[in-house]
C-alpha cells in the first residue's frame, strides 16, 4: 500500500517549514518503505511513501500529467485501471506508465471529480489541479483506506495517518478525552470525528474540494460531497418471499460477482496471498482464487494458544482442501500483551478489544515471508448478513409487533445459546431496550449493544463525562443518514449502521489497514467490491438471511467450492483473550505503568477510584464479563495513546524523520 | 456488617466500581438500569454462593429474588430461614 500526506495554503503562498516533508513522510514510512517522493508548487505540497505493487519501475509518486497541470499523491488501488485505461485511450489520452496512478489523473482530466464513480477500488488520494487551483481529496466507498485532515492556521494538512500530521512543525494533534465517550458508546468515533479534537477524517464515500483563492483571496471550502453509500431495498421488497428458483438464480449472480471481484484483486506485479481464518468468508475468497490458477497459493492464518479462541483445525481443513502452501503463527497472552503498545500506536484510537493484536502479529508473518498483498474475507458479514446483530434486529422487530409475547423473545436464545442459562425475565429486559422504537428510532437495532457498552463511560473523570455527554454523536449520525434510510427495514438499517460505524471505524482501520500497514502489507477485500455490495443490496434480506440462517445465500453461492464442514459450522466470531493478556510479562508491565493512580491523575481522563476498583476485580481474576473486559482494554489503550501522543510524540516523530536525500522531489518546480 | 450493607457493598464495588450515583435506592431494578447484565447475574450468584454460603437453585433465578438490593436482602434472609 502507501502513505500520503500534504499541505495546502489557504491564503497566499505555502511556506514549507524545514524538515516538514522528511518528518511527515518518515513517521509513516511503514506504509511504504520502497520509495519516498514529494512535489510542491507555490501553494501546495504533496508527499508520498510508496509500497510498490503495480508498475514497479515507473509508478513513482507524486505523479503528474505530461503537461504538469494535475498532480496526485495516491494510496491504494484502482483495480479496474486496465479497463479504464483502454476507455481513456479511446478518448485520446496517452499513457507513459503502466501504473493505476496515471489512470487516476487521466480519469480526473476526463471526468473531473466524478471520476471516483468509475473506480473499482480502495483508495485515498489528494489531487491538485493547478489550472483550477483546486485540491480534491477522496476516499473509497467503504473507508478501506484512511484519510485525515486538519486546519493549522492558514494551512490545511492531510495525511493517511494522524501521526504524519504531527510531522508538520508546530502542529500537534490534541487528544480530546470527550471523544472517548463516543468510543465507549458506539465503539468508534462517528465520522468525521476522530479521537483528536483538532483532526477530522474524510468519511467513507466522500470527496472534498477546496478552491484556492487567486491573487491573495482566501480559499473557499472544503466542500464535501458524498458520492456513494450502501443501499438497500425498501422494507416491503426486502422481506418479500424469494422462491427456490429465484434463490438459485441469485446465488449464481452472487457467485459470478464474487469471482470477478476476487480475480480483479489479483492484479499486482508481486505475488498475492490470502488469509484463512477457518470461517466461511475467507475460505470462499481463497477457493475462488485457487479456482482460477494452477499456481499453488500461499495462505496465512493466526492460531491461539488458548483453545477457546483457536480455529487452527478449520484453517488446516481448508488449506488441505485447496492444497495451499500454508503458514501460521500462534499467539498467546505474551504476544498480545507484548504487541499492545505498538498496536495502539498504529491504530491511533482507543480500542475496546485486543483482537487487533493477533492480526498485527499475522501481518508480521506475511511480511517475513516476503509477501506484500493478501486477500481476506472482510465485509462478508455486513454485505451478506452474517452478524448476530442483524439476526437480533430481525428477531427484535418480530417481537416488537407483539411486545407482550413471551415466546417471541425466546428466539434470541437461538442466537445466543448461553441466554438459556439466564434467569427468567433477564433476556426480555436486556433485549427489550428500545423495543417500541422499531419504526421511529433509526438506531433500534443497536440500542441493546450501545446501552451495554455505554456503561463504560462511568469510568470517565466527571468533567470528561459531562463534556462527552454534550457531544451527542447520535445527532451527528442521524444527520448523516441517507434519505433512503427511512424506507429500509430493520435488517437493512442495521447493515447500514454496521458498515458505516463498526466496519469503517474499527474493522477496516484498527483491525484492518492499520494492523496490515503496520507491517507494510496491503489487504484486499473481494466482498467489499462495490459491484458485489450493490448486487447484495438489491437482493431481499429474506434471501440473504433466510429465517435466522446467517449468510444463507452466500453459502448457496459458494458451497460447491468448500468442504461441507466449513459451510455448516456455526459462525465463530473472531476474538482474542482480552484482560487476561496483561497478567504477566510485558503486558503486565504495561498495565502497571499505565494504570497507576499517579499516571491516571496526570493524564486526567479517568476517575482513579473507579479504575482502582476495576483493577482490584481484575487482580482477583474476576474480570469475566464482556463489559468489564471492554472497560479494561478501553482504559488501557486510551492511557497508552495519551502517552504516545503526549510526551512521546515529539521524539517519536523526530526519530523516524527521513534524511533530505531520501526524498525524490518530482516535477518542474525546483525545491526552494 | 448488616446483610443489606454487605449486598449493597458488593453491588457498588463489583458492578459500579465504587460509583454510588446510579444506585438511587434499594428498590430500583439492577437490570432495567443496566447495573447488571447477564454476566453480572452470574457474578451475583457466585457472590451469594461463595461469600454468603448459599446454594442457589435454577428455579430461584428470578428477578423477584435478585433484581434489587431489597429483593436480594429478602431472598437471602428467607434462604437463611
Amino acid at each position: 500500500m502507501c502513505g500520503i500526506c500534504g499541505a495546502v495554503s489557504l491564503a497566499g503562498g505555502l511556506e514549507l517549514p524545514d524538515g516538514a516533508a522528511e518528518r511527515m513522510i518518515g513517521v509513516m514510512s511503514h506504509r511504504g518503505p520502497d520509495e519516498y517522493g514529494a512535489w510542491r508548487d507555490v501553494s501546495v505540497f504533496l508527499g508520498h511513501a510508496r509500497l510498490s505493487i503495480i508498475d514497479l519501475s515507473t509508478g513513482q509518486q507524486p505523479l503528474g500529467t505530461a503537461d504538469g497541470t494535475v498532480w496526485v499523491t495516491f494510496n491504494g488501488e484502482i483495480f479496474n485501471y486496465i479497463e479504464l485505461r483502454e476507455e481513456l485511450r479511446g478518448l485520446g489520452h496517452v499513457f507513459r506508465t503502466q501504473s493505476d496512478t496515471e489512470v487516476l489523473v487521466a480519469s480526473y482530466s476526463e471526468w473531473g471529480e466524478h471520476c471516483v464513480d468509475r473506480f473499482n477500488g480502495q483508495f485515498a488520494f489528494a489531487l491538485y489541479d493547478r489550472g483550477r487551483r483546486r485540491l480534491l481529496l477522496a476516499r473509497d466507498r467503504f473507508g478501506i483506506r484512511p484519510l485525515f485532515w486538519a486546519r493549522h492556521g492558514d494551512v490545511l494538512l492531510f495525511a493517511s495517518e494522524v501521526k504524519s500530521l504531527a510531522g508538520w512543525p508546530g502542529f500537534r494533534p490534541e487528544l480530546d478525552p470527550a471523544a472517548l465517550g463516543e468510543i465507549f458508546g458506539t465503539w468508534v468515533n462517528v465520522p468525521p470525528a476522530t479521537p483528536f479534537g483538532n483532526v477530522l477524517q474524510l468519511p467513507a464515500g466522500h470527496t472534498a474540494t477546496l478552491d484556492l483563492g487567486r491573487d491573495g483571496e482566501r480559499a473557499a471550502g472544503p466542500v464535501f460531497r458524498r458520492y456513494w453509500h450502501p443501499d438497500f431495498l425498501p422494507a416491503a421488497e426486502d422481506h418479500r418471499y424469494v422462491g427456490r428458483d429465484e434463490r438459485a438464480r441469485l446465488a449464481g449472480d452472487v457467485r459470478e460477482a464474487l469471482a470477478d471481484a476476487s480475480v480483479i484483486r489479483l492484479r499486482a506485479d508481486v505475488p498475492v496471498g490470502a488469509y484463512l481464518s477457518g470461517g466461511l468468508d475467507s475460505s470462499a475468497t481463497a477457493a475462488l482464487i485457487q479456482h482460477t490458477t494452477d499456481r499453488r497459493m500461499k495462505t496465512f492464518s493466526v492460531g491461539f494458544k488458548d483453545a477457546a479462541f483457536d480455529e487452527t483445525r478449520w484453517q488446516q481443513t481448508m488449506s488441505a482442501h485447496l492444497g495451499t502452501d500454508h503458514e501460521m503463527i500462534r499467539v498467546g497472552d505474551a504476544e498480545i500483551g507484548g504487541a499492545f503498545a505498538d498496536v495502539v500506536w498504529h491504530a491511533e484510537t482507543p480500542i475496546l478489544r485486543t483482537a487487533p493484536a493477533p492480526l498485527y502479529a499475522l501481518s508480521g508473518l506475511v511480511r517475513a515471508q516476503g509477501y506484500k498483498v493478501v486477500l481476506t474475507g472482510e465485509g462478508a458479514d455486513e454485505v451478506f448478513c452474517g452478524y448476530n446483530i442483524l439476526r437480533e434486529a430481525k428477531v427484535r422487530a418480530f417481537w416488537a409487533r407483539e411486545p407482550e409475547s413471551r415466546r417471541r423473545p425466546l428466539l434470541l436464545t437461538r442466537l445466543y445459546p448461553y441466554l438459556e442459562q439466564s434467569p427468567a425475565g433477564f433476556l426480555t429486559r436486556f433485549y427489550g431496550a428500545g423495543l417500541d422504537g422499531v419504526a421511529s428510532d433509526p438506531f433500534f437495532s443497536h440500542r441493546p449493544r450501545w446501552n451495554n457498552t455505554g456503561r463504560i463511560t462511568a469510568f470517565l473523570h466527571s468533567e470528561v463525562a459531562v463534556a462527552a455527554a454534550a457531544r451527542d454523536p447520535e445527532s451527528r449520525l442521524r444527520a448523516s443518514l441517507p434519505a433512503a434510510f427511512a424506507d429500509w427495514g430493520p435488517v437493512a438499517r442495521a447493515q447500514y449502521l454496521e458498515m458505516s460505524l463498526f466496519m469503517a471505524g474499527y474493522l477496516l482501520s484498527s483491525q484492518g489497514d492499520r494492523m496490515l500497514m503496520g507491517h507494510t502489507v496491503e489487504g484486499r477485500f473481494p466482498f467489499l467490491d462495490h459491484n458485489v455490495a450493490e448486487l447484495a443490496g438489491r437482493i431481499p434480506a429474506s434471501a440473504k438471511l433466510a429465517g435466522l440462517q446467517e449468510k444463507a445465500l452466500l453459502k448457496a453461492a459458494v458451497a460447491d467450492l468448500l468442504p461441507a464442514e466449513i459451510v455448516t459450522r456455526p459462525k465463530q466470531p473472531y476474538r482474542a483473550p482480552d484482560s487476561a493478556s496483561f497478567i504477566v510479562g510485558q503486558g503486565a508491565e504495561l498495565a502497571e505503568a499505565m494504570l497507576g493512580e499517579d499516571v491516571l491523575r496526570e493524564v486526567g481522563i479517568f476517575d482513579p477510584q473507579r479504575i482502582a476498583a476495576l483493577i482490584r476485580k481484575w487482580r482477583a481474576g474476576r474480570l469475566t464479563g464482556a463489559r468489564d473486559n471492554m472497560a479494561f482494554i478501553g482504559v488501557l489503550s486510551a492511557q497508552v495513546q495519551a502517552h504516545q501522543f503526549g510526551r512521546e510524540l515529539e521524539h517519536r516523530v523526530a526519530d523516524s524523520a527521513l534524511e533530505p536525500a531520501e526524498i525524490a522531489w518530482r516535477g518542474v518546480e525546483p525545491k526552494p | 456488617m448488616e446483610l443489606r450493607d454487605q449486598i449493597h457493598g458488593f453491588v457498588v464495588e463489583n458492578f459500579l466500581f465504587g460509583d454510588l450515583d446510579p444506585l438511587r435506592d434499594d428498590e430500583m431494578s439492577l437490570l432495567d438500569n443496566g447495573i447488571m447484565d447477564s454476566v453480572g447475574v452470574m457474578e451475583l450468584v457466585a457472590f451469594l454462593e461463595q461469600d454468603m454460603g448459599l446454594s442457589i437453585d435454577d428455579s430461584e433465578l428470578v428477578p423477584e429474588n435478585l433484581d434489587s438490593i431489597r429483593n436480594l436482602v429478602g431472598f437471602v434472609t428467607r434462604k437463611r430461614g
